[in-house]
């Protein structure tokens, strides 16, 4: 019994001074001197890798999850004759929910994971230390470049996929179906509102950004630096970093749109 | 090289990401909202409002001219009282205008339709804060058949 409370006392100390741990990292990388000659090309760097290399894969689900999407609604929106409403069914499924959790999710598994193993195989061939050795602060050479670029480079994936998406379901339900173009995007218009479907569409992204790259920083930062750690690390990443998103999705959600 | 080349790409995807910005803004959101900009208050009494909602349009002639910005029961008989804010572009609305709770086709939202009055010498334009006193409730479905059934029995 004593075992018990105490193996559950060691757990929430463990997980305590993990999330601890995590922010002192983040605090760490991004707050500081800015020193803009120098981490400009990093973050370009970073941003080529992050996004630039996760945009394939980003437009082509887009894509076909708008044409899956313009393609299911209108079937069931036939038997009602109202598929018209078809405009502003994918496009409000798209800016306020399949926009940022699925681009998230992908980013997770594209970006996040490549971030994490990279970051571990470096501190597993003992690169960070060498960094230190040379009175370089890893937390602001590699790190902080890696968290604005998928902060930033996120956002904009998320916005890339709706408009693909918006365009695929317009492609299915006009070009296929033979639902009337004009209405089609005139009903979307009227029922898609900048503020409160765009902007907590973006404002979702940002969330997902910073916890999808916080993530996969701090368990390849915090990662047992043999190759079966980075590999669980990896893994772990891509879990957490998943569950972490369709959480906060529902928070979100029930915060933005709930009321 | 190398460099140059991830700078291009780097441009190329920031660029796509505006334009896809861009894109949704003005395809697919509607850019220009009648209750940004500058608004004015205007309340009503129903009997009955339905299932109007907040956020649901004002329309002139089926023109959105504002929304509703909340709804509460008010008085000492508990009637619904409902605030709207009205642009500012739209502010010569005489008192005698007449406010209804319409419903868009057979199964859309309800909205509510303001039809503007005479104008006189003697009559005042609403202004900030001001109630229309002149409206007309939803019709409900269930009263409705419940006047018919009322009527089919007298004959």
């Amino acid at each position: 019994m004593i075992q018990f409370l105490q193996s559950i006392g060691r757990q929430v100390l463990d997980s305590l001074a993990g999330i601890g741990y995590a922010l002192a990292m983040l605090m760490s990388a991004i707050i500081g001197k800015p020193q803009p000659s120098k981490s400009w090309p990093l973050f370009v760097k970073q941003m080529y890798v992050v996004g630039v290399l996760s945009m394939l894969i980003v437009i082509v689900s887009g894509l076909f999850i708008g044409m899956v999407l313009g393609l299911q609604g209108y079937t069931i929106l036939v038997d009602y004759g109202a598929e018209q409403s078809l405009g502003p069914m994918v496009a409000l499924s798209l800016l306020r929910e399949l926009g940022p959790v699925v681009t998230g999710l992908l980013f997770a598994g594209r970006a996040g994971s490549a971030l994490t193993a990279e970051i571990g195989l470096m501190k597993a061939t003992e690169q960070l230390s060498s960094l230190e050795m040379m009175a370089v602060d890893p937390l602001r050479r590699v790190v902080a470049p890696r968290f604005w670029a998928g902060l930033v480079s996120m956002p904009l994936l998320a916005l890339m996929f709706s408009a693909v998406g918006i365009y695929g379901g317009y492609l299915v339900g006009s070009g296929w179906l033979g639902v009337d173009e004009g209405a089609f995007w005139s009903v979307m218009q009227s029922a898609v509102d900048w503020q409160d479907d765009l902007l907590n569409g973006i404002i979702k992204s940002i969330v997902f950004a910073f916890v999808v790259t916080w993530i996969a920083l701090y368990k390849g930062y915090r990662a047992v630096p043999t190759s079966a750690g980075i590999s669980a690390a990896t893994t772990s990443t891509v879990v957490t970093a998943s569950l972490a998103i369709l959480g906060l999705d529902f928070i979100l959600t029930a915060i933005m749109f709930g009321g | 090289m190398e460099s140059r080349k991830t700078q291009l790409w780097v441009g190329v995807f920031v660029v796509v990401g505006i334009l896809a910005l861009f894109f949704i803004a003005l395809r697919a959101a509607s850019g220009t909202m009648t209750t940004s900009g500058d608004t004015y208050t205007l309340y009503a009494k129903f009997d009955n409002i339905g299932s109007l909602k907040v956020r649901s349009p004002v329309k002139v002639g089926g023109v959105v001219v504002g929304r509703v910005t909340n709804i509460s029961l008010s008085g000492d008989y508990y009637e619904p009282r409902v605030e709207m804010s009205i642009s500012k572009e739209y502010d010569q609305f005489s008192e005698t205008s007449t406010l209804s709770v319409l419903t868009s086709g057979l199964l859309g939202e309800q909205y509510l339709g303001l039809e503007p009055g005479f104008i006189d010498d003697s009559v005042d334009m609403l202004e900030d804060g001001d109630m229309i006193t002149d409206t007309k409730s939803a019709l409900v479905l269930e009263n409705l058949i419940g006047q018919f059934l009322f009527s089919q029995g007298n004959d």
